[in-house]
């Protein structure tokens, strides 16, 4: 049913919403364009309908908006965004309109942007190890194709580094199968947005990218869109291209309070901090876009960025995050004030496939036990840290001194490298050897003897 | 027939709907989405829709089924993967590719299979609701017994045997009116509980291979659990765990809101993991539910009943099933979800002021009942919680944690620190423990409740010497206290860390958990006369046999019994040996 309604029966506005009257049957989540009185148009969705009238969510400023000359026109179809692999190279807004100079991109196909959800037995389990070449991720936070990982970062955190960096390095060894990057810009500032293009202008990784930048002080609602757009472009690059996707959302704290902002305007009953009672169920309609399908070639593998307001990880975004997606890597205040970049907390971090994508065959055998004992041996660092801070260096045991000086150096050469550094797995593993070779062998307690066989030094 | 007023989300309202009941299922628009009537005002009817609303329009027609929300239970539902309202997934796949599309209609159940049906009732016998009038053998673990459903009884005037579908007749029963003709298909509502003779308390525990639950925290068959903790800690690792190695005939696993690639990896690996009871693939004794979080939200709400449902269904066969439910929280929040768009007053943290009580009918369905035909069964009902934060003073863990009677409490620290399963040892509870003791005593070892209790007196002692030694460092300490230290950090690495993912370390039996806690106290038993002795607690802490008892994990089942023998007496010879020297300098 394509057909075009005009009403001029705007009833009210306020904030985002506008209510229409004397609205014939308009249908859920229908689009709707609201046709300003100076020939600008926007567009808008049906929240909620009923018999002969229609709340509607406005993407955009309402400013201009006028009740009595400003008409509705109700479009019959919900938001279908045309999508194309002409799309790489380019830079779009948050609703998915070309800001580049350029001309108009022609669209192959057009997707409801909302996406249906993959049915679990259509899906492939990720197992494809992704190489970042960031130790601490390929060591102990492995990443895998088709996974969902957020970076729960704070303000002032070296996140949209690390991002770059991953996006520039990651590859999937013994593959050259094409790869993409979709970047969806969420109410970030026009500062962040120029670092990432001219980055990946820098790496020549434009001509395989295209992003969505909704800057900060574009409209709010709009971010709403901004990630449903760019997975909708994953998903057409994946599923019908075989491209091997990595999608960056960043930062997804600001969607989360777009979705607040929202809430409030519809007068809904607020759930935790004011956020609304479903934002569990509508994050997880964005996060479980990642993955692997049985009988499509690509993948959709997702970074996400979420700054955690007040470095509090119990805040409902982090933490409603953390519930969804398949781990988390944690950046670190503490590592970043002394210099050491990515500035990755490993005992906040966390990758559920890693198992999946790693081991023999994949990276090396050693790789399971390794990163078991170097967390274990980090946390132990920890703990002596703690004690000789309340009875000093000098009164720690022996052990405790091991402990305390592996830790140090696992901060200095395991997690800190360079930005552009790009280390392979086994130097990552190799290093974390010379580490674990300051303990004692029988305190190696997590690996099987023929690797501390094969890969222990002895000091 | 009604048609549709209003629609927000998966809330819609629909007008002349007199003539429909509460809880009815309906079809709703044009698309034919599954919905349920939830409330009824005057000729309204308030539906929650379990499918995405999109695209619905006020004016098309809503007509109502007439029957409640129901399972269809017959043979062949093992080894199946369902969504929240029993349509199998495999079934909608086939109609509608990778992505779930919208009004599909597919049947829970083959109706052509034919199945090898052996009647055991006898003609001119008298049958009820619950009789057995036969079975089929659906895989090979589990014989599938036909009941006669509710609301037949009389005098069995037939029954076949042979080969037939499930909807074929195989028997016939004369009631007082009239004729019941019964295939092998009963349908029961998911919101009622189904009837049974008695229920009782069980003395016997679901031994599930996880040593900390197994030894210190065990759940019986019948009981109830609670797993809360935060993101991360480990939650759907010991579920998945527990439906791997529980020692349950049948497992029943909702997946509630989770995330697509657990289920998926559920689906990928239990068709090739075996049961170590029986050997036989896993995935034969298994049923599960995923309502993924992507998923509709209302069908979410579902999914939890339409599990136990198929867990009481079994269960009536005098099977012990094993119910996870992954995660309740969501089921929760979905219920939260639905009482927002109803507009119905919010209690505390805009819950429904009904949650606890949906939580407490829910858990209560689990238990050891004598059913209707006088088998003995039970349902074990083990339910995660996402706790938002992770502080569990939020109301779906207290009214989870006020009707559930153990309480494995994951704990983010240790999870951080990977040590797994991340169940913190001196918060976590079983009020089970007294009521085993005598089963312990027959089955594991006269010592073995004796040597639980002292092994958890040794962690509580370590944990407060480890606040001493955090004031003033561990050479504050006397050499036995230093030594009870060393003993609890075995405890702790090589007894309760347990590693899911190794082949060998996954599946600890009673026998094995057993000597190996044995032999760790032992250590300790040790330890503590040679540092009476004057041994340094140093000497002591570096022991070369410290390397063999954190290798206990690798011993081989059935080399248990020498390999324990073998560390013993290693841990002899090297305390004497220590002794002997210590009395040699002494000297």
């Amino acid at each position: 049913m394509n057909l075009e309604i005009e009403y001029k029966t705007i009833e009210s506005v306020a904030g985002p919403l506008v209510v229409v009257k004397q609205v014939r049957n308009a249908s859920y989540n229908e689009i709707v364009r609201i046709n300003m009185t100076n020939g600008e148009s926007r567009l808008g969705q049906v929240l909620e309908t009923g018999e002969g009238y229609a709340v509607v969510q406005v993407f955009g400023p309402t400013n201009g908006i006028n009740i009595d000359k400003t008409s509705v026109t109700f479009l019959g179809d919900t938001f279908r965004f045309g999508v194309s692999e002409q799309m790489f190279g380019r830079v779009f807004n948050g609703q998915g309109k070309p800001i580049d100079v350029k001309a108009d991109v022609a669209y192959e196909e057009k997707f409801d942007v909302n996406g249906e959800p993959i049915n679990p037995v259509s899906r492939t389990l990720p197992s494809d190890f992704i190489e970042t070449g960031v130790s601490a991720i390929d060591g102990l936070i492995t990443l895998v194709r088709g996974q969902k990982l957020p970076i729960f970062s704070g303000s002032g955190l070296p996140h949209n580094e690390l991002a770059a960096q991953v996006a520039k390095q990651a590859r999937v060894k013994g593959s050259s199968e094409h790869f993409a990057v979709v970047f969806a810009g969420i109410g970030i500032t026009y500062d962040d947005a120029t670092f990432f293009i001219n980055e990946f202008k820098k790496t020549g990784s434009l001509s395989r990218t295209v992003a969505f930048i909704n800057l900060a002080d574009d409209p709010s609602i709009e971010r709403i869109l901004t990630p449903r757009i760019a997975l909708t472009t994953a998903e057409f690059l994946a599923y019908r291209k075989g491209y091997h996707v990595l999608v960056i959302l960043n930062d997804m704290t600001n969607y989360a309070e777009a979705l607040r902002e929202l809430a409030s305007a519809r007068e809904e009953v607020p759930g935790r901090r004011g956020y609304p009672g479903y934002m569990y169920t509508d994050l997880a309609s964005i996060y479980e876009r990642a993955g692997i399908i049985r009988n499509g070639k690509g993948s959709i593998t997702q970074l996400d960025v979420v700054t955690m307001p007040g470095d509090d990880v119990t805040h409902p975004i982090p933490d409603l995050t953390g519930y969804i997606t398949e781990g988390q890597i944690f950046l670190s205040r503490d590592l970043a004030n002394r210099g050491i970049y990515p500035a990755i907390n490993p005992l906040g971090s966390l990758s559920r496939l890693m198992n999946n994508g790693i081991g023999a065959g994949k990276t090396r055998e050693d790789h399971r036990g390794v990163a078991d004992q170097l967390y274990g041996a980090y946390a132990k660092a920890q703990d002596a840290k703690n004690l000789s801070s309340v009875v000093g260096a000098e009164a720690l045991s022996e052990a405790d001194k091991t402990y305390l000086k592996f830790g140090e150096d696992f901060e200095k050469r395991f997690i800190g490298q360079g930005r552009d550094e790009n280390r392979s797995v086994e130097d990552t593993l190799n290093i974390g050897w010379d580490l674990l070779s300051y303990l004692k062998e029988e305190d190696l307690n997590r690996i099987k003897k023929e690797y501390i066989a094969r890969y222990y030094k002895k000091q | 027939m009604g048609t549709i007023e209003k629609i927000a989300g998966p809330l819609v309202v629909a007008k002349q709907m007199l003539g429909s009941n509460m809880y009815d299922v309906v079809r709703v628009g044009d698309a034919k989405l599954i919905g349920e009537v939830i409330q009824l005002r005057k000729d309204k009817a308030i539906i929650q829709v379990y499918e995405d609303t999109t695209g619905l329009r006020p004016g098309e027609t809503v007509t109502t089924t007439g029957l409640p929300l129901s399972v269809e239970l017959a043979p062949g539902i093992l080894g199946k993967i369902y969504d929240g309202v029993q349509r199998p997934l495999d079934s909608i796949e086939k109609k509608s590719g990778s992505f779930i599309g919208k009004g599909i209609e597919v049947s829970p159940l083959d109706k052509k299979k034919k199945w090898k049906f052996t009647s055991t009732a006898k003609k001119g016998v008298h049958i009820s609701e619950g009789s057995i009038i036969g079975h089929v053998q659906e895989t090979e673990l589990i014989k599938h017994y036909i009941m006669v459903p509710k609301g037949v009884e009389g005098t069995l005037e037939r029954i076949k045997e042979g080969s037939f579908t499930i909807e074929e007749e195989i028997a016939v029963v004369r009631g007082k009116s009239k004729s019941h003709s019964l295939n092998m298909i009963q349908r029961r509502a998911v919101r009622i509980p189904q009837g049974f003779k008695s229920k009782f308390r069980s003395a016997e525990p679901l031994v599930t291979g996880q040593r900390v639950v197994d030894t210190f925290f065990p759940v019986a068959k019948g009981g109830t659990a609670a797993v809360p903790g935060p993101f991360g800690s480990g939650k759907t690792v010991i579920q998945h765990q527990l439906a791997k190695y529980s020692d349950a005939d049948i497992v029943v696993y909702v997946g509630c809101g989770e995330r697509g690639n657990e289920m998926t990896e559920v689906l990928v690996e239990f068709p090739h993991l075996l049961d170590p009871k029986t050997n036989k693939p896993l995935i034969e004794r298994t049923v599960l539910i995923a309502n993924t979080s992507n998923m509709p939200v209302a069908a979410r709400e579902a999914s939890i009943y339409t599990g136990i449902t198929l867990a009481e269904y079994f269960r009536d066969m005098g099977y012990n099933i094993a119910l996870m439910a992954d995660s309740t929280s969501r089921w929760a929040e979905a219920m939260r979800e639905m009482s927002a768009r109803l507009e119905e007053m919010p209690g505390e943290e805009a819950y429904p002021a009904y949650l606890p009580k949906r939580l407490a009918e829910f858990y209560e369905r689990a238990g050891k009942v004598e059913s209707r035909n006088g088998k003995v069964g039970s349902i074990t009902v083990i339910g995660a919680v996402s706790p938002a934060g992770g502080d569990t003073s939020e109301p779906v863990s207290q009214g989870t944690l006020r009707v559930t009677k153990v309480f494995w409490a994951l704990d983010a620290s240790l999870a951080s620190s990977r040590h797994f399963p991340s169940i913190n040892w001196l918060n976590s509870y079983s009020l089970y423990l007294g009521s085993f003791h005598e089963w312990y005593v027959k089955n594991v070892g006269e010592m073995f409740p004796e040597n639980r209790q002292n092994a958890m007196k040794l962690l509580q002692h370590e944990a407060e010497l480890k606040d001493i030694v955090q004031l003033v460092g561990a050479d504050a300490l006397p050499d036995t206290e230093r030594v009870v230290l060393e003993v609890g950090r075995m405890i702790r690495e090589d007894f309760l860390r347990q590693s899911a993912f190794d082949q060998i370390d996954a599946y600890t039996s009673l026998e094995k958990q057993k000597l190996m806690l044995d032999n760790i106290l032992y250590f300790g038993k040790r330890a503590d006369e040679a540092a009476k002795r004057g041994v340094p607690a140093d000497k002591i802490t570096s022991m070369k046999v410290r390397g063999e008892i954190s290798r206990m994990k690798e011993w081989i089942e059935k080399d248990a019994e020498a390999s324990a023998k073998k560390v013993r007496a290693g841990i002899d010879a090297e305390f004497d040996a220590l002794v002997r020297e210590e009395a040699v300098a002494a000297k």
